[in-house]
């Protein structure tokens, strides 16, 4: 049954940072000035970042243009600094007060929730991780369209994020029950379980009083 | 290539409207199927909605979220090092293979790598790991279609994978083994050999499931040309894994990307299967199965010798910046997308688990099939709640 095996296939070559490039021009080309901004890391991966309105379209250019046919993941990142940590404090005294500028990682930003997702190409063996603001409303249109895929990790977004997708036949809740308050994954939503009791696990990180930083133990601080 | 599959998509559309005017005909009164979510066919806590017209599926609809833990939300109040023990437990057949890609991924970003040594013995793990979960599907499948035997000869012989995995780790299923630049421990020693006698052992496991599940008259007709997925509604879908590559799609995580693993170290064959039905996925995972006990036996031949960690702070700070790192794991693509601040622990995880999307074609697949189609179709896409829900 050798036949239906295809190593014996040419395969293409390994992704050169020039396909990248290329992808990021034919977006150019494809979006104009809807592409804020761009960035390649050289052997790694390339991001890109688009304005809201332009979600949709850069969907398809994706799809169609750069050829990208494999939908990867959809989901969102809140850039806000969590207020309550990592969740170390212990409960028991006042919230210490913490530093709660925003800031944006690759390719920049301007709001606080950004979304982002990744699509791959399964012929030239690279993918391109896209991001965009999302403005006050909390609305994007939605990617089904482009990736069919999307629809569930949307619902996912909906729910642990609260956007709302225009044009999404069916944003029902996925895990969390139907009547459920809040969004789980923004930082303002605190971790329960860290807000009733002091977590013990974190004093493992910090090096003993009187001790001098050991750099020659690699175990990472766990034991 | 695309004439076949497009063939073969209107066959299936064709058959599929004779059905439906079959239907019509008789008007058969409707009513609701609840699968789940204890159901003995479901492999856990899924629960499936399926609205039936006699005995014809005409819309269903998973219903998943019982065992959802918020591994992301978790992530966000643990370090680095303490992920492991977390993300451990998505794919729980398959954990070692869940701790790679975020380990990889963090050390990207603190741009160290670790030594050959560690980076074969992930890989050998890694593949043990998937036999041990592939092997367990090989022998469930059985019991799905009413034959009991194969599950015994299955968790018979996952054991002996376990075992390996234990004596080398410590865990027999959260080994919580892998570290920020490389591996907790060297292997033990007489394992190499054990190893090398196990995988010949699990061969064996192989073929015997080969000519009795395989060669049986009746898997072939519940399997064969049940549950269709062509090639670009599973692209579109984002199916990853053996379910992509039962659909013609010739894409191998393992060969077709630059990772620091000792993949491209040996050679080995990637398995496609054109049908794209229920046969094909299970067909392509049987010989996934063979093809990783002859990489790990590849892998033990090229051992290299040399330490097992890197040199890392002791305390472990991850300098700003996101990565990703995907690694073609038993059920298919697991990535983590890794946002850190410089912080003791990330910022913001996103996990990218094989399941979720694999599960997510389920209402498109079974709309139309028949009743006991269900359950082998299900099984056939092979899911880990766990790795759904996360």
């Amino acid at each position: 049954m050798s036949q239906l095996s295809s190593t014996d296939t040419p395969i293409a070559a390994l992704p050169g940072d020039a396909l990248r490039e290329r992808a990021v021009d034919q977006l150019r080309a494809e979006l104009g000035d809807a592409l804020i901004d761009t960035l390649v890391k050289p052997g790694d991966d390339v991001w890109v970042r688009v304005r809201a309105d332009a979600w949709h379209d850069a969907g398809i250019a994706l799809r169609d243009v750069v050829g990208l046919d494999y939908f990867c993941f959809l989901s969102a990142i809140d850039w806000m600094p969590s207020p309550f940590g990592r969740g170390e404090d212990d409960p028991t005294q006042p919230q210490a007060e913490r530093d709660m500028t925003i800031r944006q990682g690759y390719t920049g930003g301007e709001t606080r929730f950004q979304l982002f997702a990744r699509a791959c190409s399964t012929t030239l063996h690279f993918g391109v991780t896209i991001k965009a603001d999302i403005g006050d409303d909390m609305t994007m249109p939605t990617w089904i369209p482009c990736y069919t895929g999307a629809n569930w990790h949307e619902r996912e977004a909906h729910e642990m994020f609260g956007i709302n997708f225009a044009g999404h036949p069916d944003l029902r809740n996925m895990y969390l029950p139907s009547g459920f308050e809040g969004h789980p994954m923004r930082k303002d939503f605190p971790l329960l379980a860290r807000m009733v009791k002091p977590w013990p696990g974190i004093v493992d990180v910090e090096p003993l009083p009187g001790e001098p930083a050991d750099d020659s133990d690699a175990d990472g601080g766990e034991s | 290539m695309t004439m076949l599959g497009d063939r073969q998509r209107l066959a299936y559309i064709a058959s599929q409207a004779a059905d439906a005017r079959l239907n019509v005909e008789l008007e058969t009164e409707g009513m609701t199927l609840n699968i789940g979510p204890q159901h003995p066919a479901t492999h856990g806590t899924l629960r499936i909605i399926c609205r039936l017209d006699g005995e014809q599926v005409v819309w269903a609809e998973p219903s998943a979220g019982y065992m959802h833990r918020g591994y992301e939300k978790l992530t966000e109040v643990r370090t680095f090092p303490q992920v492991t023990s977390l993300v451990n437990r998505i794919d729980w057949l398959g954990s070692f293979a869940n701790e790679v890609p975020f380990i990889l991924a963090a050390e990207k970003l603190m741009d160290i790598e670790a030594p050959p040594r560690a980076q074969h013995i992930r890989t050998i793990l890694f593949e043990l790991s998937r036999i041990a979960n592939v092997s367990l599907f090989l022998g469930d499948l059985g019991v799905q279609l009413g034959a009991i035997t194969p599950v015994f000869m299955a968790f018979r012989d996952r054991e002996y994978v376990l075992n390996l995995i234990e004596s080398a780790t410590g865990g027999r299923f959260h080994p919580n083994f892998d570290r920020i630049g490389g591996l907790k421990d060297d292997l033990p020693k007489g394992w190499i050999e054990e190893t090398r006698s196990v995988m010949r052992k699990l061969r064996t496991f192989c073929d015997e499931i080969d000519d009795l599940l395989f060669g049986n008259e009746i898997f072939q007709s519940r399997t064969r040309g049940i549950g269709v997925i062509p090639k670009d509604v599973a692209l579109q879908y984002g199916l990853s894994g053996p379910n992509l590559r039962a659909s013609g799609v010739d894409y191998d995580l393992r060969r077709d990307q630059k990772i620091a693993m000792a993949w491209d170290k040996v050679d080995f064959k990637v398995w496609t299967h054109p049908d794209g039905d229920s046969f094909a996925r299970c067909w392509v995972r049987l010989q996934e199965t063979r093809e990783a006990t002859l990489i790990v036996e590849k892998l033990l031949d090229t051992l290299p010798a040399g330490p097992v960690m890197a040199k890392v702070p002791r305390i472990i700070k991850v300098p700003e910046g996101e990565a990703w790192v995907s690694t073609e794991n038993p059920l298919g693509e697991m990535g983590y997308y890794v946002v850190s601040k410089g912080d003791l622990g990330p910022f913001r995880v996103k996990i990218r688990s094989a399941s979720f999307n694999n599960i997510s074609i389920v209402p498109w697949l079974l709309r139309g099939v028949y009743v006991p189609d269900v359950i082998t179709i299900l099984a056939s896409l092979y899911f880990i709640l766990g790795d759904i829900d996360r």
